[in-house]
């Protein structure tokens, strides 16, 4: 045992540092939602449906209204009168709160109850009897368009099927083209399962209304605040004004978070009607069973490449499964999300891809689970194709890759869907990777086990991430632009304080967002505060998922901080009595050229600023500046990945030996910071490649409802990572920075995959790649992993 | 019913319902919220509190089983203000994002050090099978744990200014 040595000195600016956040959370001294205890607080449960599609024929609430500690039930019709029983999605279509005609998924949400306490609300829930009329589940999204399927959204006037939208994108016609011609096309039907994003808080909140000052308190699960308060305003009617979401510490997010439950609307009206704080958090099997889940995209890819493999294109079709509401949240734009950045990381000559949605009798959702709005399902479709035209073509995978990255000299770079990708150095990504791994000997290795009758795999993947969003011009959620407001303000003694639009779920943003600004005016990053998660003390912006804080408001907090740096030039000028334009910047300290003995510090001149020097014709006193930054493009994160497994050939069961990740995601605020949520993604890979999947069976029960049936990755399943870097800065982020959240999610799950098939030598089986699914792929017949195991 | 029973160090009684879990008793009664709620079923372990010195879920053990017993909470890690070395591990090799699976991590750290002061990193992933992180990856609660296990615990005047920041 050794003494405690002194922690490390902080940087002043990028680096290692240590989170400032952590102090209370290894105390157990976080603020959580559930932590919160309000005098007089009541406590709402919700009743849901255990039927898949079934019309409500009678709901009798009597029993429960006369429950001795019940101060409130809810139901449709209540929401009813208050225009509330149905709320716009996230997709431009309606959702329900409480259902009022039918149930459309198990575990969709019937009733509400406000209790004294939350074992009272649970036993009042069991007193509500409801009549069901049930009708015939449609389980299978590839069934749902067939003609006779059961119409589940009949309350849209005139829906005779379950179509939501075709959507298109790339050229179909010099694609059909090159397919035409091209020397070897290889297909492939793959399914990316329905997963859920399960942190290990569930989702939950605390209404407030204050009936003397009409002011509503809501204390939240929410990624995204300002949007949330906006929603409210807009649909319930509420003055924005008198609407104050506040995002305390969350347990984790990952898209989970994004939207508005009817949890959430329900905690509110039963707060109009108690006119008490009303609390409501859900439980594990309502958090998997009835929030935003994603994927669930059943994929036909082709693609098309000389016989001396030459990629020369992609053609894409897909059938999405929404769910019972189309409440996707992705820009308005995109149906797909990102989806249509499936070209990936690869110079091709054309591509097309085809979208179409259904609903099924599914909980709604789709975009989460740090998926980058379908850059997840994209990455994974190419880079399986690709290893399949390997397969196909009988080369290296790793060397078919190789050969047809885009070259550093091609960015910026267009791709034949549209996007602009802003900097990249990929071969240099792949090369590292396969150097960490030792690429060589591991494919020396393998053959001598095949030899042997041994099953090891090793599987490559290289993504192109897409994040960021985004542009105002071409992206909002519901009519608001995906813009983020920041603020810097320096207090007089050199200390600063600065708002965030975007809140943290465990991303360290009160390190991070520090770090930002002690970068540009060299401030300690402990002299520096960071306020977030609340709207009334924060400004406007769309929170944080699809890794966008980074590259949006980390740049908004970057230009703002520049904009004091600037005012404090002009300041400083009067300070010394030199012109500004003899001025020079060295972090923190304005000096005279030449002179460098002659300066200010960034203290003393917000000491000056405050204070009484004569400050120059058009500069007001003070020293803060606000930016609410227009991303000019999204950001670019790539990287390349490596897995290793081994496969018990008697069993079927996937051990993972080692995985090797490469990423770039530009410069580095916080590299710990940086390699954590790499890890994190990493983690959600293997989940989703081996463990994950929520199935339904054909009357429609859900089979991953909890954590007994959805299975997640324990520190067994993982390895020890093994990380990589390179850096490729963008060049339109003030400090290039690209953002790096979900790259891991994004880009592990393929790696994973083709190293097992890789391992037995299949072709292609999907996700969960179980010991079940494993041996029945190494016979020959991969089952479906949606749907119940026949 | 009524309950009595230790809790850090100080006896506490309480009239609950006898259906009361021991995770609800202590966030909700006592206002110990550190130990934190996540599944019901004893899969994820943010639950995880010490009963008798042994950790447990205490999701799924009832109020009235620790009538008589003496539990240990999140909050007793940190003994006047020298952090345990499981704590500052967890901070220095940054063995948590969100913070939620936090605490009953580190309960169950600090009871394998107890019982095994030097475990391997095998050791150490099989003691912390039974609890789920969604941010980590597991790799940096792995060496948070080790950090613990080659340090003392702090001195408090060397700690005090740095972890007070909050």
């Amino acid at each position: 045992m050794t003494a405690v040595e002194e922690r490390p000195a902080n940087p002043v600016g990028f680096g290692r540092m240590l989170r400032k956040e952590d102090a209370r959370f290894v105390r157990g001294q976080g603020h959580y939602v559930d932590d919160l205890q309000l005098p007089g607080m009541l406590h709402g449960a919700v009743l849901r449906s255990p039927l898949a599609h079934a019309r409500i024929v009678s709901i009798d609430t009597s029993a429960a209204e006369a429950h001795p500690k019940v101060k409130a039930v809810i139901t449709g019709k209540t929401l009813e009168s208050l225009k509330l029983a149905w709320i716009p999605s996230l997709s431009h279509d309606v959702l329900a709160v409480l259902a009022t005609d039918k149930v459309r998924y198990q575990g969709q949400e019937v009733a509400f109850v406000v209790a004294e306490d939350r074992y009272a609300a649970r036993d009042a829930l069991e007193l509500i009897d409801v009549e069901y009329e049930p009708l015939d589940p449609v389980m299978d999204a590839r069934a749902a368009l067939e003609p006779g399927a059961a119409v589940i959204r009949d309350d849209i006037e005139g829906k005779t099927d379950n179509h939501i939208f075709d959507w298109e994108s790339g050229d179909a016609a010099a694609t059909d083209e090159v397919f035409a011609n091209a020397e070897v096309i290889v297909s492939q039907n793959m399914l990316y399962p329905r997963v859920h994003p399960a942190p290990m808080e569930t989702c939950g909140a605390v209404a407030h209304m204050d009936r003397v000052t009409g002011k509503l308190v809501i204390w939240c699960t929410s990624q995204a605040p300002h949007a949330h308060r906006t929603l409210y305003a807009l649909v319930a009617g509420l003055p924005e004004h008198k609407i104050q979401v506040i995002s305390p510490d969350i347990g984790g997010g990952f898209g989970n978070k994004v939207g508005i439950y009817p949890g959430y609307v329900c905690a509110v009206v039963g707060s109009i009607l108690t006119g008490k704080p009303v609390k409501w958090m859900e439980d594990r099997s309502e958090n998997l069973m009835s929030t935003s889940f994603a994927r669930d995209y059943h994929m036909h890819g082709e693609i098309a490449a000389t016989r001396d493999g030459k990629i020369l294109g992609l053609r894409v079709d897909v059938l999405a499964d929404h769910g019972a509401f189309n409440n996707t949240a992705q820009p308005t734009k995109f149906p797909a999300g990102f989806f249509h950045v499936f070209t990936g990381s690869y110079d091709l000559q054309a591509a097309h891809c085809k979208v179409t949605g259904v609903y099924t009798n599914k909980a709604p959702g789709g975009v989460a689970y740090a998926c980058s709005f379908r850059v997840t399902e994209a990455v994974y479709l190419v880079e399986r194709l690709v290893n399949c035209l390997a397969d196909e073509l009988g080369v290296d995978p790793a060397e078919l890759r190789m050969k047809n990255l885009l070259r550093p000299e091609q960015f910026p770079y267009t791709s034949k869907t549209g996007w602009v990708y802003d900097s990249g150095e990929y071969p240099r990504a792949l090369r590292l990777a396969m150097d960490i791994a030792g690429y060589e000997e591991l494919r020396r290795e393998q053959a001598e086990k095949r030899a042997r009758g041994e099953l090891m795999g090793i599987g490559v993947s290289f993504f192109t991430e897409t994040v960021g969003a985004g542009p105002r011009k071409h992206m909002d959620i519901l009519g608001l632009g995906m813009a983020d407001g920041a603020e810097v303000r320096v207090h007089p003694t050199g200390k600063a304080v600065v708002r965030l639009s975007v809140q943290t779920q465990g991303q360290g943003h009160e390190t991070t967002f520090a770090q930002i600004v002690a970068e540009e005016l060299g401030i300690p990053p402990e002299d520096i505060e960071v306020i977030h998660g609340d709207t009334d003390n924060t400004p406007f912006g769309l929170g944080t998922y699809g890794s966008r804080s980074t590259p949006v408001s980390g740049a908004a907090v970057a230009v703002a901080a520049r904009r004091v740096r600037d005012k404090a030039k002009l300041i400083a000028s009067a300070m010394i009595e030199a012109s500004p334009d003899d001025l020079e910047w060295e972090k923190g300290r304005w000096y005279v050229k030449g002179n460098p003995t002659q300066g200010k510090t960034i203290q003393e001149i917000a000491f000056g600023a405050h204070g009484n020097v004569e400050l120059p014709e058009g500069v007001e006193g003070h020293l803060d500046a606000e930016c609410v930054y227009d991303p000019p493009n999204l950001t670019f994160p790539f990287g390349a990945y490596i897995c290793v497994v081994d496969v018990d050939p008697g069993t079927g069961q996937v051990k993972i030996r080692r995985f090797i990740a490469v990423d770039d995601c530009g410069p580095r605020i916080n590299p710990m910071i940086v390699e954590g949520q790499v890890h994190g993604g990493l983690a959600d890979g293997v989940g989703m490649a081996l463990m994950q999947v929520i199935a339904f069976d054909k009357d429609g029960n859900c089979l991953g409802g909890s954590f007994m049936d959805y299975l997640l990755p324990t520190s067994i399943e993982c390895p020890s990572w093994e990380l990589g870097e390179t850096v490729t800065p963008s060049p339109h982020h003030p400090q290039g920075l690209k953002g790096v959240g979900e790259s891991a999610t994004v880009g592990s799950p393929p790696a994973v995959v083709n190293a097992v098939l890789d391992a037995i030598q299949v072709r292609h089986a999907d996700m969960p790649l179980t010991p079940a699914q494993v041996w029945r792929a190494m016979q020959g017949r991969p089952f479906r992993t949606d749907l119940a195991i026949e | 019913m009524q309950v009595t029973m230790t809790v850090n160090g100080e006896e506490v009684t309480r009239d609950v319902e006898p259906r009361m879990l021991l995770v609800h008793f202590v966030r909700d009664e006592l206002g110990l919220t550190g130990t934190h709620w996540g599944c019901d079923t004893s899969n994820c372990g943010t639950c995880v509190l010490w009963l008798d010195g042994e950790p447990v879920k205490s999701c799924t053990v009832l109020a009235a089983m620790a009538h008589g017993h003496s539990v240990r909470t999140v909050e007793d890690l940190e003994q006047g203000t020298v952090l345990d070395p499981v704590q500052e591990g967890f901070v220095r090799e940054h063995g948590l994002q969100c913070g939620f699976c936090t605490p009953g991590m580190m309960m169950t750290a600090r009871w394998l050090l107890d019982h095994n002061p030097d475990p391997s990193e095998a050791e150490i992933r099989e003691a912390i099978s039974g609890q789920l992180c969604r941010c980590t990856g597991y790799k940096n609660i792995v060496k948070a744990v080790r950090w613990a296990a080659e340090h003392r615990p702090i001195p408090a005047q060397a700690t005090s200014d740095e972890m007070s920041v909050s």
